[in-house]
């Protein structure tokens, strides 16, 4: 009997994790033992260990390590990851929704006004395609605060392609719809919010989905720039600290808390789609 | 002569050409009026505007000549009191059947409770046989005639005042198109509802409508012939091929559509005073429409027309 396609992958996958960790654990060089040391390695200081990219199990190791005690709070400088993690989703998620907050109801208006679309059209050409990073040093200055710059920076980089994806489902309602609207003389806030909202929902998420991707990308940026907490600064501090074993770590829990967010708005746009 | 119910005046539809050129017109000089609780029918060729002008009475559409009076009052923009079933059926896809019903009906009623909306949907819903769950279903769940009696239902269901009809049947198989037209018509026959309405089949004409337009091809389209249909009500699909006045009826809109309406088309009316030739048939009763003084002398089911032919 032929397994389901999704127990074939999930078999597949799994040995393709099994041969990637095998040939990585392989790949690390066993750290010599100090009495293998030739006399000149000694008077180099090579009785020290060399770094090395560490093995995955010591990284499986680390992450038990951390993922055991997430949440102690050890001064400035060690602090657990649950904290560091909860620091940036914080971050991400004030900026992304204070952008939602105005690229939605700006979407709407440009999606609903031609004149509107026209005019604001250059604005947001220009500002779209500038790296959010490249506001920080503005943001720094105009705000005079790290932590609300960071904020600034996930806000300005969360912004496009919600307002953008917005007026695109606005503007793109079917026809048909509208004049149903119209036939039933529901008024223009009536219409927006029974017939344009739920026909646009879809692509407005689609929006959504993207933005939170984007703000997920730029925050571990941003707080490596601006320091202090947060799952960037955690990267870059222990790259400080010379423990790779710890980055590895982080990398793979920014990746974890990348997919877990993107699969929360994978569901909400389940919710409001709609089968024509 | 008092003014009908619904009065189409000197309505004209102008797009404007490419530059320099004169501007295309669709139609022009459209004259008629229909009566309270009457089903009129308007027949023609694609490209004629009978889409246009169904636009124009609902008021989704903008005329460039002339006007729409209903009820004695101008029509200008849509309203509840003109109701709208669309080829394609129009329903919302994220409600469900009900809630495609309810809404509308709330439009209407601002100020009714929640549950008389509900049980007045309910029971528009029942009338066109969707009961046992499948209200609750949305538009994607249903086949095409459960759609297209969703969307009758939520036209009635407001009881407007003209019910705009843009070929409702048009997408639907033969042998649904036949049920749901025998349901429209008992709904219509239980109601005062005046009724508009655009189709391409000649057979469907003659068992709804107790009048039926004839368009000339476009451009300068008109409203050339309103033949009258007085076959006496109710009508059965079955019982009314054999009525006497069935075949010459059909003849001659099929005439009408495969010759006349190209013979006549492009033609503008020099006149200006374009009202359709009115046009009967029947053995019963008087066939002469007032104006026509040689009724007397016409014999029984020939083609009595007033005006010039």
């Amino acid at each position: 009997m032929i397994a389901s396609l999704n127990a074939r992958a999930l078999l597949l996958s799994a040995v393709l994790l099994a041969v990637l960790l095998g040939i990585w654990e392989a790949a690390s060089p066993q750290q010599k033992l100090g009495s293998e040391l030739t006399e000149y390695e000694i008077l180099m200081g090579g009785a020290e260990p060399k770094a090395a990219v560490p093995p995955p199990s010591a990284v499986f190791v680390k992450a038990w390590e951390e993922l055991s005690n997430p949440f102690y709070d050890a001064g400035p400088n060690d602090k657990g990851i649950g904290i560091q993690i909860g620091y940036s989703l914080y971050r991400v998620l004030s900026g992304y929704f204070l952008a939602a907050a105005i690229a939605i109801p700006a979407g709407f208006l440009i999606g609903m006004s031609p004149l509107m679309y026209r005019a604001l059209d250059p604005f947001i050409q220009i500002l779209r395609p500038i790296s959010p990073l490249a506001w920080m040093p503005l943001a720094l200055f105009v705000i005079q605060d790290s932590q609300a710059s960071a904020i600034f920076v996930i806000f300005i980089c969360s912004i496009w392609p919600m307002l953008i994806n917005t007026a695109f489902g606005v503007a793109g309602v079917r026809k048909d719809w509208v004049n149903v609207a119209r036939t039933h003389e529901l008024g223009t806030l009536k219409t927006a919010w029974i017939v344009i909202l739920p026909a646009a929902a879809p692509t407005i998420l689609t929006g959504m989905r993207i933005s939170i991707g984007i703000a997920w990308l730029v925050i571990v940026a941003a707080e490596m720039l601006v320091g202090g907490t947060g799952i960037g600064y955690y990267v870059w501090n222990e790259w400080n600290n010379l423990d790779l074993t710890s980055v590895i770590f982080s990398i793979l829990m920014i990746g974890l808390v990348g997919m877990l967010l993107d699969t929360a708005f994978a569901y909400c746009a389940r919710l409001v789609q709609y089968q024509e | 002569m008092p003014t009908p119910f619904l009065s189409v005046q000197g309505l004209s539809k102008r797009f404007p050409g490419p530059k320099g050129s004169d501007p295309l017109t669709v139609f022009e000089n459209v004259n008629l009026g229909i009566e309270k609780g009457e089903f009129v029918c308007i027949i023609g060729h694609s490209g004629c505007g009978k889409s246009t002008i169904l636009n124009i009475l609902a008021g989704l559409d903008e005329p460039t000549d002339g006007a729409v009076i209903m009820n004695g009052k101008e029509v200008s923009g849509p309203s509840l009191d003109r109701g709208i079933v669309f080829q394609n059926y129009s329903l919302l896809p994220w409600l469900s059947a009900l809630k495609n019903v309810t809404f509308a009906v709330q439009a209407r009623h601002r100020n009714w409770t929640k549950k008389q909306v509900h049980d007045h949907s309910v029971k528009y819903l029942e009338m066109v046989g969707l009961t046992g769950g499948a209200e609750l279903r949305k538009p994607s769940q249903l086949s095409g005639g459960m759609r297209q009696r969703v969307s009758i239902a939520r036209a009635f269901a407001i009881q407007p005042e003209l019910l705009l009809l843009d070929e409702p049947f048009g997408a639907l198989d033969a042998l649904t198109r036949g049920s749901i037209q025998d349901e429209l018509i008992r709904i219509w026959a239980g109601s005062d509802q005046t009724v508009f309405m655009i189709t391409h089949d000649v057979d469907e004409a003659i068992l709804l409508a107790d009048r039926i337009l004839l368009m000339t091809n476009g451009p300068y389209a008109r409203v050339a012939e309103s033949v009258q249909v007085d076959i006496e009500r109710p009508r059965v699909r079955a019982d009314i091929i054999h009525h006497p006045d069935y075949y010459d009826i059909r003849n001659h809109l099929v005439e009408f559509l495969a010759k006349r309406s190209r013979e006549l088309a492009g033609k503008r009316d020099e006149d200006g005073v374009s009202e359709p030739n009115v046009i009967r048939f029947g053995l019963n009763g008087p066939v002469a429409n007032k104006s026509n003084k040689g009724a007397g002398e016409t014999p029984a089911r020939a083609r009595v027309v007033n005006g010039a032919d």
